[in-house]
């Protein structure tokens, strides 16, 4: 279990103030619930407009959990936090664990 | 964008027969164009339809983007009508972009827009150079997200880039319950809608298609039929032909001299539409036979519908009068197409006919009797039906031979078929029975014959196995 690696990809487009917002975001949720647990790789569609199709992209921004399993998609500025922690499976639980 | 205005609408070929003449050129050109109905009724197709002939027929590349099908469905469904989009596909004619949309695995939350969906759709276009669209079904997205704020001021800008981006674009939209699509698409897609329709009519079903309405454009209004076939749509846009056919004055034959006889001329100016009305047991079929016969001699292909009898039937029972069709269908120059009226609607008869005239390109053609199709439709149906039939057949220059059914003693006037083909119709033959001490007599009179002087005694004639022989006046 502590082993798990949060394998994350945001895809953007540009530096939106949307896409700017989600980055934030989640780089602040990584670092309090998954601290040393995550990767994020970021995707920008204006510079690579193929991938798009790959993670079956159409909104922007959006995440998308590569790992653990099963594919999540989170759309938006990930403002509302609960959502995204319930969408990236973290449970406060097993956070704590990780913390200690 | 204000002096293409001025140039005024340009238009691009829909490569669906006969839409094209309807909306007076095609889809409006740079510009989106809706297309509404509901489950069934061929959005999907006429999409895929618009993209492949652009591609064959235009050399215009096109992307179709598909919000249900895949396109493995998609290439499996359209197969059965030679379309190959794989080929198509790999000779970067054609892209199919298949957008999932899984809610099940999807989160919404904070601000978002549709940027992905366009960065997916332009990469699409300028990979191969598009200059045709189809997005079907675009208002699925609302199904796959909740926010339906976003998506639609996401999907007004959506409308407006293709425009910027100067590709003809298709939009399919489901029809709803009180306007023409569900999310109310008709908004945003003003330039040009189009309504499809998929109907049953005492147990007949018939599509139909219409335009909403066509920005900048003059366009028919009516409901025209279409069919789905094995080469795909093609819509009757018969009401829009205009009386400006050309005419011929060759003198041809009704296929024996005593008839031939009775006309200054001897015989019916090539293009003519004759009709024969009598009651039942009036030999209508064995003069229609003549008239066939007189063809095939011309060595001309000639199109035989028959409503009542199968072709070996016709055959047989003409080989009793001594009128041989059997070497004629051998060669081909004859072609008998049988059905029962009943079989599909009015509008399918006259799609098939459309269709059998195309390809046979016959020079004369038979109706045998088109008041078997009255069973079918309701007057005025009828009517406009027979009058489209006319048409076709006036603009090609084929000799056209109908027979009418009327009743014994009744007035010709109050037959709703020969009310509807006698104002039609270049010249009308009657033919009666009528008892006398105890005989039977076989009449027939010219009731009218355009451009042309004829008879107007009343004709005596006697059937045997030799044929027809017109004796003396009656």
């Amino acid at each position: 279990m502590s082993k798990e690696i949060w394998e994350l990809r945001l895809y953007i487009a540009g530096q939106t103030p949307k896409s700017v917002m989600a980055l934030k975001n989640l780089t602040k949720y990584c670092r309090e619930h998954l601290a040393g647990k995550y990767t994020i790789e970021i995707v920008d569609l204006l510079v690579n407009p193929r991938l798009a199709e790959g993670d079956q992209i159409f909104a922007i921004p959006t995440l998308v959990r590569k790992f653990p399993e099963p594919i999540r998609k989170i759309i938006g500025d990930l403002s509302n936090e609960e959502k995204v922690l319930v969408g990236l499976n973290i449970r406060p639980a097993s956070v704590k664990k990780i913390h200690s | 964008m204000s002096q293409d205005k001025i140039k005024g609408l340009q238009k691009s070929k829909s490569g669906i027969d006969g839409l094209d003449e309807i909306t007076g050129g095609g889809f409006p050109k740079g510009r989106p164009t809706l297309i509404c109905g509901s489950a069934g009724c061929g959005k999907t197709l006429m999409g895929i339809q618009f993209l492949v002939r652009g591609i064959i027929d235009y050399n215009e590349p096109g992307v179709f983007m598909s919000f249900e099908e895949s396109q493995k469905d998609l290439n499996q469904n359209v197969h059965s009508m030679g379309f190959d989009l794989n080929k198509m596909i790999s000779q970067k004619k054609l892209r199919i972009d298949h957008i999932v949309i899984e809610k099940s695995e999807i989160e919404e939350t904070g601000e978002y827009d549709l940027e992905g969906l366009f960065i997916r759709l332009n990469h699409a276009i300028d990979a191969i150079g598009a200059k045709r669209v189809v997005l079907d079904t675009i208002e699925s997205l609302f199904g796959g997200l909740d926010n339906a704020s976003i998506l639609r001021s996401e999907l007004r800008r959506l409308f407006q880039w293709l425009k910027a981006k100067g590709v003809t674009a298709i939009i399919t939209g489901e029809r709803g319950e009180s306007s023409l699509t569900r999310q109310g698409l008709e908004e945003y897609v003003s330039d040009c809608v189009i309504l499809l329709d998929f109907r049953v009519i005492d147990q007949i079903a018939t599509r139909r298609l219409r335009i909403v309405k066509y920005r900048g454009s003059t366009h028919g209004t009516n409901e025209y039929p279409f069919l789905i076939d094995e080469t795909g749509i093609s819509v009757l846009p018969i009401t829009s032909l205009k009386l400006e056919h050309k005419t011929s004055s060759e003198i041809l034959s009704y296929g024996f001299d005593d008839l031939d006889k009775l006309f200054d001329k001897g015989g019916f100016f090539r293009g003519t539409s004759v009709l024969i009305t009598g009651s039942a047991g009036t030999s209508k079929t064995t003069l229609s036979s003549y008239f066939a016969l007189s063809s095939c001699r011309r060595n001309e292909s000639t199109l035989y519908f028959s409503f009542e009898e199968s072709p070996d039937q016709l055959v047989r029972n003409m080989m009793s009068v001594g009128i041989n069709l059997k070497p004629f269908i051998k060669s081909k120059k004859l072609f008998i197409h049988s059905s029962r009226s009943s079989l599909q609607g009015l509008e399918m008869h006259l799609l098939v006919l459309h269709k059998l005239i195309k390809e046979l390109k016959p020079r004369t053609v038979i109706i045998d009797p088109i008041s078997s199709l009255v069973t079918v439709g309701n007057s005025s149906e009828v009517r406009a039906m027979l009058v489209r039939l006319m048409d076709i057949l006036k603009v090609n220059l084929i000799n056209a031979l109908f027979t009418s059914l009327t009743h014994e003693k009744g007035n010709d006037y109050s037959d709703l078929t020969v009310d509807a083909v006698s104002s039609l119709a270049d010249t009308w033959i009657r033919v009666s029975n009528d008892e006398m001490n105890n005989v039977r007599k076989r009449n027939l009179s010219i009731v009218k014959s355009r451009g042309m002087g004829h008879s107007n005694l009343v004709w005596e004639f006697t059937i045997d196995n030799k044929g027809i022989k017109i004796k003396k006046s009656a």
